[in-house]
């Protein structure tokens, strides 16, 4: 049914750190390894070695340059399902093949019930879904459903596989309906934003803004360079008749 | 937004052929238009033909065209649900009002009250399909107060100017459906003209910045996330340049709108069956820049997830 339940128990979603996150891309392949065989499987790759390279990916990381009165940076930012409140990708579906968990708020697709019509795409303002030309479905990240309660993986492996592979630990999983939480707690602190708030989809996942600048940092201006004056001599010679 | 031939058909066929059948199950139910069968048959079989064609067009954009009947299960939600349930649900009046009105040759009674109900869910079905657009926010020229009307204007348009050719072909022609189908064309001019000047003063509250949650300053993408084009730059990242845009809106209001005015006004002098070529010609000229109007609608229809792209 692509009615939105009306309350979720839990809100499970990612808080992403854009202050730490390096752009290393690991998020992404370990995402496309796990799920590749996982929940959505697979996911498709169209001519991956010729030279039109296409594919189903459900974690894409971007780069910006962020210029403001205090300069600029480069910012990393990795764009997948922010697992939306109010997601219009679900109540857009005409057959009932999207679906968003009353239980831990996970949108999620039933491929089997997909006519691969492609609106869910066109609602999502963030572009999270992907049509898998292959298979004639829509794809979307799962939140790694087949890790997070898998018994079968260590307690410290339920995480999703993004969350997983982050060498800076810029991912974080969570629960951020409960405001006890961890990653709640993080949020609050680091004042994370919602992305396109207002669109209205009410996203779950929050980005972290990179810090601010710091001003206790060792001033380490390099000196000017001099110019080079041309004196007297065979060397000054050369330099006047290479200058003319 | 990609045009896909699939889906410009579609909307522009159903629209015509609703058109066509809402004024059929009006003015045959009532007797408005007289009860002949050929006018009858060919008429319907136009209406309802375009319908079907469009219908059967758009399950081309499908990937899974086999699973299409599961559509109609999330009315409650779906306007694509909606616009599915309306579509088939209308066939059962529009056949009935054909039976009663082509086959028996009968108008006013069960024939009118079927007749009405088919207008009537014309009118439901292309609403719906304005409102699959009209509600999806990231496309700001698409969830606009211009696109519901537009989407009615248009069927209506198109189907009067089809009605009259019908009618002048079978010399049923009157100067009252000539000057309804002239007044309609005029409108939908108007309200494509409107339409095209608030699309270009759109001021989208949605930026960079709040695409990224990077307050300030500005944003300026530096590297995409991938080397070749991926499904969304191919679906969602269609674009138009806007010399070709200028163009093509200049056919679009040659081909729709001032050369159906110019024949349909000249249809008024002529004699049969002069007049009834002149207004064949005003749709079939219609109903190709109809095509032009519709191919743009998407292509000049930007999406928010391209602000990731920086384009």
């Amino acid at each position: 049914m692509t009615c939105l339940p009306a309350h979720t128990d839990k809100k499970l979603g990612l808080v992403i750190d854009l202050d730490t996150c390096v752009g290393c891309q690991a998020c992404v392949t370990a995402c496309k390894e796990w799920n590749t065989g996982g929940h959505m499987a697979p996911l498709t790759d169209i001519d991956p070695y010729g030279g039109h390279v296409d594919g189903v990916w459900f974690n894409r990381v971007h780069a910006y340059e962020h210029t403001t009165e205090a300069g600029g940076r480069t910012v990393n930012f990795p764009r997948s399902c922010l697992h939306c409140e109010t997601p219009a990708c679900v109540t857009v579906c005409p057959t009932g093949a999207s679906y968003k968990r009353a239980s831990d708020g996970i949108v999620l697709i039933d491929e089997d019930k997909c006519i691969g019509c492609k609106l869910c795409s066109w609602a999502c303002p963030y572009g999270a879904r992907e049509f898998d030309t292959d298979v004639g479905v829509m794809k979307k990240c799962t939140l790694c459903v087949d890790r997070i309660y898998n018994d079968n993986l260590a307690q410290e492996d339920r995480v999703p596989a993004c969350v997983a592979a982050c060498p800076t630990s810029a991912r974080h999983f969570g629960d951020l309906g409960d405001p006890a939480s961890a990653i709640s707690l993080l949020v609050e602190e680091r004042g994370g934003v919602a992305l396109m708030p207002e669109l209205g989809y009410k996203p779950t996942n929050r980005y972290l803004p990179p810090r601010a600048r710091s001003d206790r940092a060792a001033k380490i201006d390099a000196p000017a360079l001099q110019p080079i004056k041309a004196d007297g001599g065979f060397l000054g010679w050369i330099d006047r008749m290479l200058s003319n | 937004m990609h045009p896909a031939f699939s889906v410009v058909f579609f909307t522009t066929a159903t629209g015509a052929g609703y058109g066509l059948l809402a004024l059929l199950g009006l003015l045959g139910g009532l007797g408005v238009i007289p009860v002949d069968f050929w006018l009858g048959f060919i008429g319907m079989g136009l209406a309802l033909g375009l319908i079907a064609a469009g219908l059967l067009s758009s399950t081309g954009h499908l990937g899974r065209p086999e699973r299409a009947w599961r559509a109609f299960s999330q009315w409650r939600s779906s306007w694509l649900s909606r616009e599915g349930v309306a579509s088939v649900a209308t066939f059962i009046p529009a056949g009935l009002f054909g039976i009663g009105w082509v086959l028996f040759g009968r108008s006013g009674g069960w024939v009118a009250v079927a007749g009405l109900l088919a207008a009537a869910g014309a009118v439901v079905t292309v609403c719906t399909t304005g409102m699959i657009y009209a509600s999806l926010k990231p496309i700001a020229q698409w969830h606009s107060r211009y696109t519901l009307p537009a989407y009615l204007i248009f069927a209506g348009m198109t189907g009067t100017v089809l009605a009259n050719a019908l009618l002048q072909g079978f010399n049923f022609g009157s100067g009252a459906v000539l000057a309804c189908a002239l007044f309609a064309t005029v409108i939908g001019w108007g309200w494509k003209l409107a339409t095209w000047r608030h699309n270009d003063r759109l001021e989208i509250p949605t930026t960079a910045n709040t695409a990224t949650g990077l307050a300030g300053g500005t944003v300026r993408s530096i590297e995409w996330p991938h080397t070749e084009e991926n499904y969304l730059l191919k679906e969602m990242g269609f674009r138009i340049a806007r010399k070709h845009s200028a163009v093509l809106r200049l056919i679009t209001q040659a081909l729709a709108f001032v050369i159906p005015v110019v024949l349909l006004a000249i249809a008024f002098v002529l004699p049969w069956p002069l007049a009834a070529l002149v207004s064949v010609l005003a749709t079939i000229s219609q109903f190709a820049g109809m095509l032009v109007e519709r191919w743009l609608f998407f292509a000049e229809a930007k999406h928010t997830v391209m602000l990731y792209y920086g384009r």
